[in-house]
């Protein structure tokens, strides 16, 4: 608890996604939009799948427990499945902007590619996901009380801003490698993400057994970050030119 | 594509019509568009021509390219404006404190022994407050229409100055009592004193356009801060619901007050008046031939340069100050409803400002939004912070949501080119989020927390 729990629980969760936003955002107003309004499609996609959750609640026994968690399992999978169509609708619909766009700018191209677009996208989906996750627990952090102390784990904060945080960075990602198959019509590949989706949703069913859900989450993110960049168009070839250019560039100046 | 083959037939004409400078009042399809017309044109008049595709190209990749950056340009006002009452609601218990004390505006109370009652009630308050609101708003019309400059600019002043001074020093007495400060009244008042003054000078006259801008979206925070404190729980949404309707009926219908103001307005080719509008760039006033009786009439808002986002706070919530109603659209874009008694009015104007002067660029283009706007944005985001069991999700929801609502009236105002209200679909939309989430999602998030599930 504190203030320390809570601004290092803070920059844990929200420094990467803030940092992307303010380099790489934050300038184009375009992008602005763009973010925004992913951020509104993961919004639809938990109110649905919240309704589809609340009715069952609704029409099932409250006094049993384990239907009670079975349901909320169900909920989890169904709002995955859901984000993922959703992704999918907000996919189509940037297409369609893109075109408009491209139609009535002088040069046929529209200011902003699809890749950038898939990345702001997925931005905008993981800063909400996390921001839903987070903020009440943030919230919960400044004020007084005391962590598990019905026997719960210790380190729930610390743990819940890590997830939030691979989360995060696991939407971005998603959303690159999603665009790029839909473009590229490889279904494989948004079985794929859909696939790692509903995997790292059912490890953090693991929790609070913190060994079997983060790490392997951790594992995903950075496999998913390495297939974000070669398939946004990155190679190793320009990963070493970054590196001997700045190098070289040092030298000459 | 058929929009943009009207677009080019009134580029056409406006651009036939542009060297007298006058509104085509018979232009009514889109009166709007003449007036972005002659604000957006480059300097050197074009001949009347036949639009080339180019051209009308040129022109929607214009008002495109401009768009994304004038939502951004509308987006942070707002998102400040939440911003402060959010901060305000969650650290100042005053402004969430429910005194038994209401707004004469809504006389019935909700703490009623049944719902029924309580339904009742509120629908009663709602009713009588979009009345009053209503007959302001026809008040300002019929006052604008008889030229009575004179009056509506009292008006306009003297809530302002009750806005700035009384309500800043009950806000300001709030915080130092949260915060335990010790302030003695000679500091107090030299701080107020100060504060009114500038803010008096800044949108009344002339000042830096942050400045103007700052103390535009503070009158908002404060404003929307009064309703949330005064207006009971059910009438309050009910009279966000009713306002977003009554704002839609004003500005679309051909009889609407505001779109009669509008009108008005661009007939006699006046300056936005100073009232209830929040601007992003600075206004210029027209060289117009007959601008200089505008300048008599209107004398301090009407400086060569500097905006002219005045807002007209409104009244006080005891009495009736004098609430603008709501000025309203000037010009060409939107027009907000008006509302009058405690509120604002909110005026919405969207679309690119005030005209450049003739040198100037048109990157310069500004957007317009109505304080009203502001002020009910303000106030549904705050009421979602002070009242929601869900807390910060919900008050994000309904960011978000306001947003997403601004940004499709926007996108909108781009494509058909007049005045179009920017309360409906934002307040739709925050409405439907707010209780969407505070009663569906915020059970679903609970119980994926305590279970540390991640979706």
């Amino acid at each position: 608890m504190t203030l320390a729990v809570f601004f290092g629980c803070a920059f844990i969760a929200f420094g990467p996604s803030f940092a992307l936003f303010v380099f790489t955002v934050a300038k184009d107003p375009l992008r602005i939009i763009i973010l925004i309004a992913g951020a509104f499609f993961w919004l639809l996609s938990l109110l649905l799948s919240s309704l589809v959750w609340f009715i069952a609640i609704k029409a099932s026994n409250s006094q049993d427990l384990s239907l009670q968690r079975g349901l909320l399992i169900f909920g989890v999978f169904f709002s995955v499945l859901l984000q993922e169509v959703f992704r999918f609708a907000y996919y189509r619909l940037l297409r369609k902007a893109n075109e408009g766009l491209a139609a009535i700018s002088d040069d046929d191209s529209s200011t902003i590619s699809v890749r950038q677009m898939a990345y702001v996208a997925g931005l905008g989906f993981g800063i909400m996901s996390g921001a839903f996750s987070m903020i009440n627990i943030l919230s919960d952090s400044l004020g007084p009380g005391t962590v598990g102390i019905f026997g719960d784990s210790q380190y729930y904060f610390i743990t819940a801003a890590l997830m939030t945080l691979a989360l995060t960075l696991l939407h971005t990602f998603w959303g690159v490698v999603f665009f790029e198959g839909c473009e590229k019509s490889r279904w494989w590949v948004i079985a794929a993400v859909v696939g790692l989706h509903l995997l790292v949703a059912g490890l953090s069913l693991l929790n609070p057994l913190y060994e079997g859900s983060l790490p392997p989450v951790y594992v995903i993110t950075l496999m998913m970050g390495v297939w974000a960049f070669f398939s946004s168009g990155g190679t190793l070839n320009s990963l070493n030119a970054l590196c001997t250019r700045r190098k070289a560039e040092a030298e000459s100046s | 594509m058929a929009d943009n083959v009207e677009n080019a037939v009134n580029n056409v004409s406006n651009d036939g019509t542009e060297a007298n400078r006058h509104a085509e009042t018979g232009n009514t399809a889109t009166p709007g568009r003449n007036e972005v017309e002659l604000n957006g044109q480059p300097p050197t008049p074009r001949p009347p021509q036949v639009v080339t595709d180019s051209e009308e190209d040129e022109d929607e990749e214009l008002t495109l390219k401009y768009g994304a950056k004038h939502v951004i340009m509308l987006f942070i006002p707002v998102t400040l404006c939440m911003v402060v009452v959010v901060a305000t609601i969650k650290s100042v218990s005053f402004y969430t404190q429910k005194d038994g004390q209401q707004l004469i505006y809504t006389p019935f109370r909700e703490d009623t022994e049944t719902v029924g009652q309580r339904a009742l009630n509120s629908m009663l308050n709602a009713t009588i407050m979009i009345s009053v609101i209503v007959v302001m708003t026809l008040v300002l019309v019929v006052l604008y229409k008889y030229r009575c400059y004179k009056v509506i600019q009292a008006w306009l002043f003297f809530s302002n100055l009750l806005l700035l001074f009384f309500f800043s020093f009950i806000y300001l007495g709030e915080v130092f009592k949260t915060y335990n400060v010790a302030m003695d009244y000679f500091t107090l008042a030299l701080i107020i004193w100060n504060f009114g003054v500038v803010g008096m000078i800044c949108i009344h006259w002339k000042g830096p356009l942050r400045l103007q801008q700052a103390y535009l979206i503070m009158i908002s925070a404060l404003m929307a801060l009064v309703f949330i404190k005064y207006l009971p729980e059910w009438t309050a949404w009910l009279i966000l619901a009713a306002i977003s309707v009554y704002d839609l009926l004003a500005v679309l219908c051909p009889k609407g007050p505001l779109r009669i103001l509008v009108e008005t307005a661009q007939e006699r080719n006046e300056p936005i008046f100073p009232a209830l509008i929040y601007s992003s760039t600075m206004v210029w006033l027209f060289n117009m031939a007959d601008s200089a009786e505008t300048r008599n009439n209107s004398s301090h808002p009407v400086p060569q340069q500097e905006n002219q986002v005045v807002m007209a706070p409104t009244a006080q919530p005891e009495d009736d100050g004098g609430f603008t109603p709501a000025w309203v659209n000037q010009q060409q874009h939107q027009l907000g409803p008006m509302q009058s008694t405690d509120d604002s009015r909110r005026e919405i104007q969207e679309m690119a400002s005030a005209r450049p002067p003739p040198a100037e660029d048109d990157e310069e283009r500004g957007v317009k939004l109505g304080l009203g706007d502001f002020i009910f944005y303000s106030m549904l985001v705050g009421k979602a912070s002070a009242t929601a069991s869900g807390d910060w999700n919900t008050t994000l929801a309904c960011f978000v949501a306001i947003l997403i609502g601004l940004c499709l009236t926007l996108l909108l105002l781009a494509i058909f080119k007049k005045a179009l209200p920017a309360l409906p679909i934002s307040i739709t939309f925050g409405l439907v989020f707010y209780f969407a989430t505070d009663n569906l999602v915020r059970p679903f998030m609970d119980e994926l927390a305590v279970h540390q599930f991640y979706i």
